[in-house]
C-alpha cells in the first residue's frame, strides 16, 4: 500500500512485524499494541526505532507513559466510516503533545485526506494507488476552513476579522 | 436573513466540484457504492425506493424570497415539479437523476443553499425556531448562535464520521417551538441572575426505536463557551458512543448505558482541557456573526389600521386571521403561518408554483423573508397587518390559506411506504384520510389544538411519539398495521406518548382517531382544556376503553 509522507508518495521504512515474528535485527519496526505494551521495557533497549498501533478502542491517554521510547504511532480506521482516530489524533497533537510522525492506516480513501491532515496526521496509508496519487489534489480541495483544528489554519471567523489562529 | 459573503460561497463552489468528483468517480467504478454512499449522504443524496432524493438544508429555517424561487426551478427542472418540507427544517426532491446531481447543486449553490450534512453519521443542519428573532420575548436571536455552529460544524475534521447522526435544536423563547428535549443536544438560551446570556445544555434526547427526553447536563452555560463545550461532547461521543451496533449508536444509548451524571463528568473533563482555548468565542466574533444578520427596516405602524379592521368583517379572513397570524415583537406587524396541509394533500409537500408565489409574496409583504417549521408549514416572519388582507387574498387564491394550523388537520407525517426505502407502511393517506375525516374546520377549532404525528415506520421521521396522537406503522406478515399513543409533546413540557393499545390495521386508523377526539370532547374538563391535558389528567385507560369497545 502506497505510503504518503508530508505530501509525497514514498518508501515505508518500517517493517510491520506480526505478535509472533522475530524483530529484524537493526531496522525500524510497527508491532502491534498488545506486543508493545508486553515488551515495552525490553524494546526500550532496542537502538532501531520502534513504531506501535494504537487501536481506535483504547483510550489514547495511556499512551502517554510510552511517548518517549516511540518513533512512530500508526491509528487505525479499521472502516473509513469509523472516525474514532481523529478524536485520537487531536488528542495526542493538542493534549499530549506528540510532535513525531502520525500514521493513519486501514481503509483510508482520498475523501478522508484532508480530515485527517487537519486532525494532525503526517502519514497516510491510502489503500488504493490512484487516491495516493490524487493526495495534493484532495487535500487542496478547500481554500477556507469553518473552524480551528490541528493544523491551525485559521477558522472562517478569524480569517474574517484577520487575525491569526491563536487564542484570545 | 444571514447574509453569505464571499467565503461561504467560495466554500459551496468548492463542496460542488468535490461531490461532482466523487460521482464521476462513483460512475466509473473507482467508488463502489459502499464507499460512495457515506459521501453522497454527507451532501445530502439518499437512494429511496424509486430514484436518488436530495435533502436540501435551510439553516435555522431561514429563506430568501430568492432562494425558495431557485428552489422552485429545482423542482421544475430536474424533479416533477414539487418539494417536501420535513420535520428538520429541510426541503427534498424525491425524483432527481444521479447525473443531474451535480448541476442541482451547483445551481442551489449560486444562491447559498445547499445539502451538506443534511444526512450521514456527522453534526446534521441545525434546527431552530421559525420564529426567531421575529416573536416576542426572546432572550437572544437563536439563529445568530445557530449559525456559529453551522460554521463549526461544516465539515469538521472531527466529527465528520461519528457513530450514528447528530443533531442539535436551539430555542431562545419560553415556549419552545424546535422541540429541543428530542433532540441529540438541546439549548436553552436564558439569562442567568446576572443578566449574563447563556445555555442550559441536554444531551441524549432522541425519538426512532429507542425514544428518550434529553437530560439536562448543565444549568447554564456561558454563551461564549458554546463551541469548546460543544466539542467536548462531540468527543466524548465519538471516543465512547458504540460502534458495534448501528442502532444502538445514537449519543442518548450512550448517556442512557453510563448515565447522565457520569457523561456530564466526562465532558466537564474535557472541556476544562480546552475551554480557554482556539474556541473560545471572542466578543468580536460573535459581534462579527450578529452584524451578518439582516433585520427587516421596520417602521412605525399600528396594530389596528383601517385596512385590517374592515377585513376583520369578513368571517373567513377573521377565521384565518385567529388560526394563522401571531403577535410580532414589532408593533404593528404580524408573523404569518402558511399552512402546508391542505385537507386531503400529502402534509409538507409545494408545487413549484407554490413556492413561487410565497416568494413573491415575501417580496411584497414580508421583506423577502420565508421561514420553515418543524411542523412541516411555511412562515412569513414579519408582515405589516394593514397588508394582512391583501396577503390573505392571495394565499387563498393560491390554496394557501387553509386556517388549519395547529388543528387535528395540521398533521406531521413523513414520507412513508410511497416515497421511502426504510418505512414499513404508508404515512400520507393515513394523514389524508383523517384530514378529511376532520374536513370541517369549525368542528376542527372546537376541538382546539391537537397535534397528530405519523410515521411510517419505527425510525420515526413523522415524530409520532411526541404527537398528542402519535400513530407508528408497522408491518405484519406483509400487512400494515398502526400503533397509536396518546399525550406525547415536544414542547418545553415534552414527554413520550403512551401506548393506547394493540395495533389496528391500516382502514381503522381514521375511526379510532375520531374514537379517540369524541372520547376527548366528552371527558375534556372545560372547552378550554387541550387535547393533550385532558390525557394527561386522566390517563389513555378511559381511551381504551372507549375506543376498543368500539372496534
Amino acid at each position: 500500500m502506497p505510503l504518503i509522507e508530508k505530501g509525497r508518495i514514498t518508501e515505508d521504512r518500517f517493517h510491520r512485524v506480526s505478535d509472533d515474528d522475530a524483530l529484524p535485527e537493526g531496522a525500524p519496526v510497527l508491532v502491534g499494541v498488545d506486543r508493545f505494551l508486553k515488551e515495552a521495557e525490553a524494546l526500550k533497549s532496542r537502538q532501531a526505532p520502534v513504531g506501535v498501533i494504537w487501536p481506535n478502542d483504547r483510550p489514547i491517554a495511556e499512551i502517554e507513559p510510552y511517548l518517549g521510547q516511540l518513533s512512530l504511532i500508526a491509528l487505525v480506521f479499521p472502516s473509513f466510516r469509523d472516525g474514532r482516530a481523529y478524536s485520537q489524533a487531536r488528542l495526542l497533537r493538542e493534549r499530549l503533545g506528540w510532535s513525531g510522525p502520525l500514521r493513519a492506516v486501514g481503509n483510508v480513501l482520498r475523501d478522508q485526506f484532508l480530515l485527517m491532515q487537519r486532525s494532525g496526521f503526517d502519514q497516510i496509508e491510502a489503500i488504493k494507488e490512484d487516491d495516493a496519487k490524487a493526495f495534493d489534489e484532495a487535500v487542496h480541495r478547500y481554500s477556507t476552513f469553518y473552524q480551528p483544528a490541528t493544523d491551525e489554519r485559521p477558522s472562517l471567523l478569524r480569517q474574517r476579522l484577520g487575525r491569526t489562529a491563536r487564542p484570545e | 436573513m444571514y447574509v453569505y459573503d464571499e467565503f461561504d460561497r467560495t466554500f459551496l463552489a468548492e463542496r460542488v466540484a468535490e461531490f461532482r468528483d466523487q460521482v464521476t468517480r462513483r460512475l466509473d467504478g473507482a467508488l463502489n457504492e459502499d464507499e460512495f454512499k457515506p459521501l453522497r449522504l454527507m451532501n445530502g443524496v439518499y437512494l429511496q425506493l424509486h430514484a436518488y432524493m436530495l435533502r436540501v438544508a435551510i439553516p435555522y429555517g431561514t429563506l430568501s424570497a430568492h432562494q425558495l424561487r431557485r428552489m422552485a426551478h429545482v423542482a421544475r427542472v430536474y424533479d416533477r415539479g414539487y418539494g417536501h418540507f420535513t420535520t428538520r427544517q429541510n426541503i427534498q426532491f424525491n425524483w432527481i437523476k444521479l447525473d443531474n446531481l451535480p448541476d442541482a447543486m451547483a445551481e442551489l449553490a449560486e444562491v447559498g443553499v445547499h445539502g451538506i450534512q443534511t444526512s450521514g453519521n456527522c453534526i446534521r443542519n441545525v434546527t431552530t425556531d421559525q420564529w426567531a428573532g421575529a416573536v416576542p420575548g426572546e432572550f437572544d436571536d437563536p439563529r445568530i448562535w445557530a449559525e456559529i455552529l453551522r460554521q463549526y460544524s461544516t465539515l469538521h475534521p472531527e466529527f465528520t464520521y461519528l457513530p450514528r447522526k447528530f443533531k442539535i435544536a436551539i430555542t431562545a423563547a419560553g415556549h419552545d417551538r424546535a422541540a429541543i428535549k428530542v433532540h441529540d443536544v438541546g439549548l436553552r438560551l436564558h439569562r442567568n441572575d446576572v443578566g449574563e446570556l447563556g445555555f442550559e445544555v441536554l444531551v441524549g434526547g432522541g425519538l426512532g426505536r429507542t425514544p428518550f427526553v434529553g437530560k439536562s447536563i448543565r444549568p447554564f452555560l456561558p454563551a461564549r463557551e458554546l463551541l469548546s463545550y460543544i466539542e467536548a461532547i462531540m468527543r466524548v461521543y465519538n471516543q465512547y458512543g458504540r460502534r458495534d451496533n448501528i442502532y444502538k449508536a445514537r449519543i442518548k444509548i450512550l448517556v442512557h448505558e453510563i448515565g447522565a451524571e457520569a457523561f456530564a463528568e466526562a465532558v466537564e473533563a474535557e472541556w476544562e482541557a480546552i475551554r480557554d482555548g482556539a474556541l473560545h468565542l471572542s466578543d468580536e466574533m460573535i459581534a462579527d456573526i450578529r452584524s451578518r444578520f439582516v433585520y427587516p427596516a421596520y417602521e412605525a405602524l399600528e396594530d389596528e389600521p383601517a385596512e385590517f379592521v374592515a377585513a376583520m368583517g369578513d368571517p373567513r379572513f377573521a377565521t384565518w386571521f385567529a388560526n394563522s397570524v401571531h403577535a410580532h415583537k414589532v408593533p404593528g406587524y404580524s408573523i404569518v403561518t402558511i399552512s402546508l396541509k391542505p385537507v386531503g394533500a400529502p402534509p409538507g409537500d409545494a408545487t413549484a408554483d407554490q413556492m413561487d408565489t410565497i416568494a413573491d409574496l415575501a417580496d411584497a409583504y414580508a421583506f423577502g423573508e420565508i421561514r420553515v417549521g418543524h411542523e412541516q408549514n411555511l412562515c412569513l416572519p414579519s408582515v405589516a397587518r394593514r397588508d394582512l388582507p391583501e396577503l390573505w387574498r392571495r394565499l387563498d387564491a393560491a390554496g394557501l390559506a387553509t386556517p388549519n394550523v395547529n388543528l387535528v388537520n395540521d398533521i406531521i407525517a413523513c414520507p412513508g411506504l410511497d416515497y421511502c426505502a426504510l418505512a414499513n407502511a404508508r404515512a400520507i393517506p393515513v394523514a389524508q384520510e383523517i384530514a378529511k375525516r376532520f374536513a370541517d374546520l369549525d368542528k376542527a377549532r372546537g376541538i382546539g389544538r391537537l397535534h397528530i404525528n405519523i410515521s411510517g415506520c419505527i425510525n420515526a421521521c413523522g415524530h409520532h411519539h411526541v404527537g398528542h396522537i402519535g400513530i407508528l406503522g408497522v408491518e405484519k406478515n406483509g400487512q400494515e398495521f398502526y400503533q397509536i399513543t396518546l399525550g406525547g409533546r415536544a414542547d418545553e413540557q415534552a414527554q413520550l406518548g403512551t401506548l393506547l393499545g394493540p395495533a389496528v390495521s391500516y382502514d381503522q386508523v381514521p375511526g379510532l382517531v375520531e374514537d379517540v377526539v369524541a372520547t376527548y370532547m366528552e371527558l375534556r374538563a372545560t372547552p378550554q382544556e387541550l387535547f393533550v391535558d385532558t390525557v394527561a389528567r386522566l390517563g389513555v385507560e378511559p381511551f381504551k376503553e372507549r375506543v376498543y369497545a368500539a372496534h
